[in-house]
C-alpha cells in the first residue's frame, strides 16, 4: 500500500510521499524516520523532501515567529493607534473632562473621566456605587500601594457582604431618614471594575431629596437635572439605564444658587 | 424575567447566527487557497512572507510534522512572551517603569498566553509595560488562535482526503489565519471600540485632580491603633491607560480572553458602553460559530456543519437563559434587607411598595437582581450573557465579577467550561474537540446497531476511538486532580477569598479554567503564589498540547482511509436526530464526570442560601 501524498488547492501538482506507519499496527517500532525509511524508496518520491529537516523547520518557524511578531505586536497597534489619534484623539486618551464637563485632551486641564468613576462622601454629591478598591474607593491606579480597579469577589452568602451590605444601608437611610421606599440595589452592591462610572436613574433620585437639601437647592430642581442626565439603554435594547455621577455632579456644581 | 432580557438573549442569538454562514463560507476559502478578495490587496505580504522563511506555500505535511511544527512554534512563543516579560524593565515602551515579572508569574502568564487559556495571575496596568502588552501578548493573542485553527484545518483535510497523508502545511495555515482572518477583523473592530472610548495611547498614565479630595489611612497606619493613626488626603488619581483597544479587539474574536486591564472587559476602559459590549460579545462566539459552516462547507456537505452548530446552540441557548434568570432572581438572603427591585411579580402579589415609584412613572425598567461585582452599564442581562458566551467558547474574558454569581448563576459557567470547551468553544480548538466528541458518539451508536462506525465515510476504529478517548479524557481528568491537589494544601485553600462551599467552587473554577484552556476566574482565589502559577502552567500546557497532538495523530489516521459509499446502514450525521444524539453524550459525559464535584460546591451553597 504505497501511500499517495494528496496536496489541496492551491497547488495542481500531486506530490506522492511516504507518511507515518499506519497507526493500527501496533507492533511496527515507530520512531519516524524507520517509519518512512521503509516504503519510501518504492513510493515515487516526486520532489517533496519525504522527511521534515529540522533546520528548514526551525528556520521556517523562526523566521515566521519573527515576522507575526512584528506584524501583530508592532505595525498593527501602531497602525490602529496612529489612526486612532487622529480620528478619535479624545476618546483614545481617557476621554477626559474639564470642570465645566467638555472634553480636553490635556491631563493638566482635566477633573477626571467621564468613564473612571470617583467617589463622593459629601452629602452635597451624589454618591456613586461602592468600591471594592482600598484603601481608596474608585482607585483607577495607585503605584505607592499597587492598587487598581477591583471588585469584591464576594460570594453571596459570605457573612463580610452581608454585613457590608447592612452597613451601607444604615449609612443611607441615616444620611436621609426621610426617604422611604426600596433602595436601589446598585446602590449597595460594588461594582466589578470597582470604577464603576454610573449609578441607576433610580439610585440618582433616591438621592435627590438629600442632596437638594445640602445645597439649598428645590427638590424639583435637581429631580430635572437628574433627569437630563439620564439615559435610557442603548437603541432601546442594550445595556441599563444609568446615569453617570461625575457629570452629573459637575452639572449640580455649575448650577446657579 | 422582564421582556427585554428575553429580546437581548434573542438579538444575540439572532446576529450571532446571521453571521455565521457568510464569514464561514469566506474562512473556507482562505484555507483552501482560493480568492479570497483580501489577497489582492495582501497577497504579495503572504508570498514575502514565505520567501523570507524558506517555505513552499504547497509543500505537505504529514502529521508529525505538523504536529511538530505546532510544538515547536508555540514553544518559541513561550520563550518569547518568558524573556520579554523578564526583561521589561530594560526595554523601551514603559512610561510606568515596571521592572521585571516574578519568573514563576511569568512562566504561568507565558504558558497561559500561548496556549489560548489567558489566565492572568497579573493585574495588567500594575505589572506590564506597553511593550509586553503588545510585542508578547497581542502576538500570542493572535498566534495562538491561528494555530488553533490551523489544527482544525489538519483535521479536516483528514476527515475529507482519500487515502492521503498530507495534511497541509502548518506556516501556510498559520499565515493565512492571521492575515486574511484574524487581522482585518481586529483591526475594524479595535477602532470600533476606540470611538466608544477603549483606550489607544502610548503615552504615560494620566493624573488628574480629583473634584472631591479624599482623606484616608494609608495601609501601613491600620496597624497603629486608632489613636496614633495618620491620615493623609488623595488628591489626584492616576489613570491607567495604553494601547488596550489593539489588544482587546483579538482577545475577543480569538477567544483568548486575556485582559488589558486587571478588572478585564468590566474596565469602563476597556469595555466603555452597551454597544461596545455588544460587539465584543459577538466577537466572542463569531469565528467559532462561523467555523462549523467553515466545516461543512471543506467536507462538501454543508448539513454536517450545521449539525454540530445547532447541537452547540442546543446546549448554549438553555445555559444562558439559566444563567440570566439566576442572576435576575437574584440573592434572597438580601430580601429582609430591602426589596430586590427586578422583582415585578413582588409587586404583583401585594408587596407594597412598587419597586421604585419614581423610576416606573419615568418608564425606566430597572436592572436589578444580583448587582454584585456587575457595571451599571451591563446590567444583569448584559453581564449573565456575557459570561454563559465567554465560558462557552474558551474566552474567558469576563465583564462582571463571576465570584459574586448566585450559586446557580455560576454553576453555568463553571459546567460549561467542564465540558470540555466545545459549546462553540476556542477558535478552532472547540470544533476539533466537539469533532472528537462526534466520533464518540458515532461510536457509541454504532455498538448499539452492531455496525462498524464511520463518520463522513471514513471508518472509525480502535486508534481513533483511543484518540477520540484521550481528547474527551484528558481535561477532566487534569481538572479533578489539579482541583484535589489544592484542595488538600492548606496554603492553596487560604487562597480563597469566601469561606465554605463558595471558597471550594473558587478552587474548583480555577482547576476548571485552566484545565480547559478557558481563562476565565473566580477571581477573589488569590493564584498569583508559586504553587497555583506552576500547577496552572503546566495544566494549561497539558490540556493544550495533549488535545492538538491526538487530534492531529487522529487527522493522520483518517487521511489514509479511503471513503466508503453512503449505504442504508450509514447512521446519518446532519438530521435532527443525531443532533440529539450528540447532545447527549456530551452532557451525559459532562454531567457525569463533575455531579460529585458541583454536589459539593455551587449546589451545596444554592442549598444553603435558599434554606439557611
Amino acid at each position: 500500500m504505497p501511500p499517495r501524498g494528496e496536496i489541496p488547492k492551491p497547488s495542481v501538482t500531486r506530490t506522492t510521499f511516504p507518511g507515518d506507519a499506519p497507526p493500527t499496527r501496533v507492533a511496527a517500532p515507530r520512531s519516524g524516520m524507520a517509519a518512512t525509511a521503509a516504503p519510501a524508496p518504492t513510493a515515487g518520491l516526486g520532489t517533496a523532501s519525504p522527511t521534515p529537516r529540522p533546520l528548514a523547520t526551525l528556520r521556517a518557524g523562526l523566521v515566521l515567529f519573527v515576522i507575526l511578531t512584528v506584524l501583530t505586536g508592532l505595525i498593527y497597534p501602531m497602525l490602529v493607534t496612529a489612526i486612532a489619534q487622529l480620528i478619535f484623539p479624545w476618546q483614545a486618551n481617557g476621554s477626559l473632562v474639564n470642570r465645566r464637563g467638555q472634553p480636553v485632551l490635556q491631563a493638566r486641564a482635566a477633573i477626571g473621566s467621564t468613564l473612571i468613576g470617583q467617589y463622593f462622601s459629601d452629602p452635597k454629591y451624589f454618591w456613586p456605587r461602592p468600591s471594592a478598591t482600598a484603601p481608596v474607593p474608585y482607585t483607577a491606579y495607585h503605584a505607592a500601594t499597587e492598587t487598581c480597579g477591583t471588585g469584591s469577589n464576594w460570594g453571596p452568602t459570605n457573612p463580610l457582604f452581608l454585613a457590608a451590605i447592612r452597613r451601607r444601608v444604615a449609612r443611607l437611610r441615616a444620611a436621609d431618614p426621610g426617604v422611604k421606599g426600596p433602595i436601589p440595589i446598585n446602590l449597595v452592591t460594588a461594582s466589578a471594575s470597582g470604577l464603576d462610572p454610573d449609578i441607576s436613574p433610580a439610585a440618582a433620585l433616591y438621592q435627590v431629596p438629600r442632596v437638594a437639601r445640602a445645597r439649598g437647592l428645590p427638590i424639583a430642581e435637581v429631580r430635572r437635572l437628574v433627569k437630563r442626565f439620564s439615559h435610557g439603554r442603548v437603541l432601546g435594547l442594550l445595556g441599563a439605564p444609568r446615569v453617570n455621577v461625575l457629570k452629573l455632579n459637575l452639572a449640580l456644581a455649575r448650577l446657579p444658587r | 424575567m422582564p421582556e427585554n432580557a428575553w429580546l437581548q438573549m434573542l438579538i444575540y442569538v439572532a446576529v450571532l447566527l446571521a453571521l455565521a454562514k457568510p464569514l464561514g463560507a469566506y474562512m473556507a476559502r482562505v484555507y483552501e487557497g482560493k480568492p479570497c478578495g483580501l489577497d489582492r490587496a495582501l497577497g504579495w505580504l503572504e508570498r514575502l512572507t514565505y520567501r523570507w522563511c524558506g517555505i513552499a506555500a504547497d509543500a505537505p505535511m504529514a502529521w508529525r510534522s505538523y504536529a511538530g511544527a505546532v510544538l515547536l512554534f508555540s514553544l518559541l512563543g513561550a520563550l518569547a512572551v518568558y524573556g520579554l516579560q523578564l526583561a521589561q524593565g530594560y526595554l523601551p515602551l514603559n512610561p510606568e517603569h515596571f521592572g521585571a515579572v516574578a519568573p514563576d508569574l511569568a512562566l504561568n502568564t507565558a504558558v497561559s498566553f500561548v496556549t489560548n487559556t489567558n489566565w492572568q495571575s497579573y493585574n495588567g496596568e500594575t505589572t506590564l509595560s506597553y511593550l509586553t502588552q503588545m510585542l508578547a501578548l497581542t502576538v500570542q493573542n493572535f498566534v495562538s488562535a491561528s494555530v488553533g485553527m490551523a489544527v482544525l484545518m489538519a483535521l479536516i483535510r483528514g476527515l475529507r482526503g482519500r487515502q492521503i497523508t498530507n495534511l497541509g502545511n502548518f506556516w501556510v495555515d498559520l499565515t493565512r489565519g492571521i492575515l486574511y482572518i484574524l487581522l482585518p477583523l481586529s483591526f475594524l473592530l479595535a477602532l470600533f471600540l476606540v470611538s466608544q472610548g477603549v483606550v489607544q495611547t502610548w503615552r504615560a498614565y494620566p493624573k488628574v485632580a480629583l473634584v472631591q479630595p479624599i482623606r484616608y489611612v494609608p495601609p501601613g497606619e491600620k496597624a497603629a491603633g486608632p489613636a496614633a493613626q495618620r491620615t493623609v488626603w488623595m488628591k489626584h488619581q492616576t489613570l491607567p491607560v495604553g494601547p488596550a483597544a489593539s489588544q482587546i479587539a483579538i482577545k475577543q474574536l480569538g477567544t483568548n480572553g486575556g485582559g488589558f486591564f486587571g478588572t478585564n472587559s468590566a474596565h469602563p476602559f476597556e469595555n466603555p458602553t452597551p454597544l461596545s459590549n455588544f460587539f465584543e460579545m459577538l466577537a466572542i462566539l463569531l469565528i467559532p460559530a462561523a467555523l462549523c459552516h467553515t466545516y461543512g462547507r471543506m467536507v462538501g456537505d454543508a448539513r454536517q456543519g450545521w449539525a454540530i452548530l445547532a447541537a452547540m446552540v442546543v446546549i448554549f441557548v438553555p445555559l444562558m437563559i439559566g444563567c440570566v434568570a439566576a442572576e435576575q432572581i437574584g440573592n434572597p438572603r438580601l430580601s429582609p434587607l430591602y426589596r430586590v427591585p427586578v422583582l415585578s411579580r413582588a409587586s404583583r402579589v401585594g408587596q407594597q411598595p412598587a419597586p421604585h415609584w419614581f423610576a416606573a412613572r419615568r418608564g425606566y425598567q430597572l436592572s436589578g437582581g444580583n448587582m454584585e461585582g456587575k457595571e451599571t452599564r451591563f446590567g444583569v442581562t448584559d453581564s449573565a450573557i456575557w459570561t454563559t458566551a465567554t465560558t462557552a467558547a474558551s474566552n474567558g474574558s469576563v465583564n462582571s465579577m463571576l465570584d459574586s454569581y448566585t450559586p446557580l448563576g455560576g454553576l453555568v459557567p463553571l459546567w460549561l467550561m467542564e465540558l470540555g470547551e466545545i459549546i462553540f468553544g476556542g477558535v478552532g480548538s472547540g470544533l476539533y474537540a466537539m469533532l472528537a466528541f462526534v466520533i464518540v458518539a458515532v461510536f457509541i451508536a454504532g455498538l448499539m446497531v452492531g455496525r462498524t462506525p464511520e463518520y463522513l465515510g471514513k471508518k472509525i476504529d480502535a486508534f481513533e476511538m483511543k484518540m477520540a478517548a484521550v481528547v474527551v479524557l484528558i481535561p477532566p481528568a487534569l481538572v479533578l486532580l489539579a482541583a484535589a491537589v489544592a484542595l488538600v494544601l492548606p496554603s492553596a485553600v487560604a487562597a480563597t477569598n469566601n469561606p465554605g462551599a463558595h471558597g471550594y467552587s473558587e478552587i474548583l473554577y480555577w482547576a476548571s479554567s485552566v484545565g480547559n484552556n478557558n481563562g476565565s476566574a473566580f477571581a477573589g482565589l488569590n493564584t498569583n503564589s508559586f504553587f497555583y502559577n506552576l500547577l496552572g502552567a503546566v495544566a494549561m500546557w497539558i490540556s493544550r498540547y495533549w488535545l492538538i497532538v491526538p487530534i492531529l495523530a487522529m487527522a493522520g489516521s483518517l487521511g489514509r482511509k479511503n471513503i466508503v459509499p453512503v449505504s442504508s446502514g450509514t447512521l446519518p450525521t446532519h438530521n435532527a436526530l443525531f443532533v440529539g444524539w450528540l447532545v447527549a453524550t456530551i452532557v451525559i459525559i459532562g454531567a457525569l464526570t463533575f455531579l460529585p464535584a458541583l454536589a459539593l460546591g455551587p449546589v451545596a451553597e444554592y442549598l444553603q442560601m435558599v434554606h439557611g
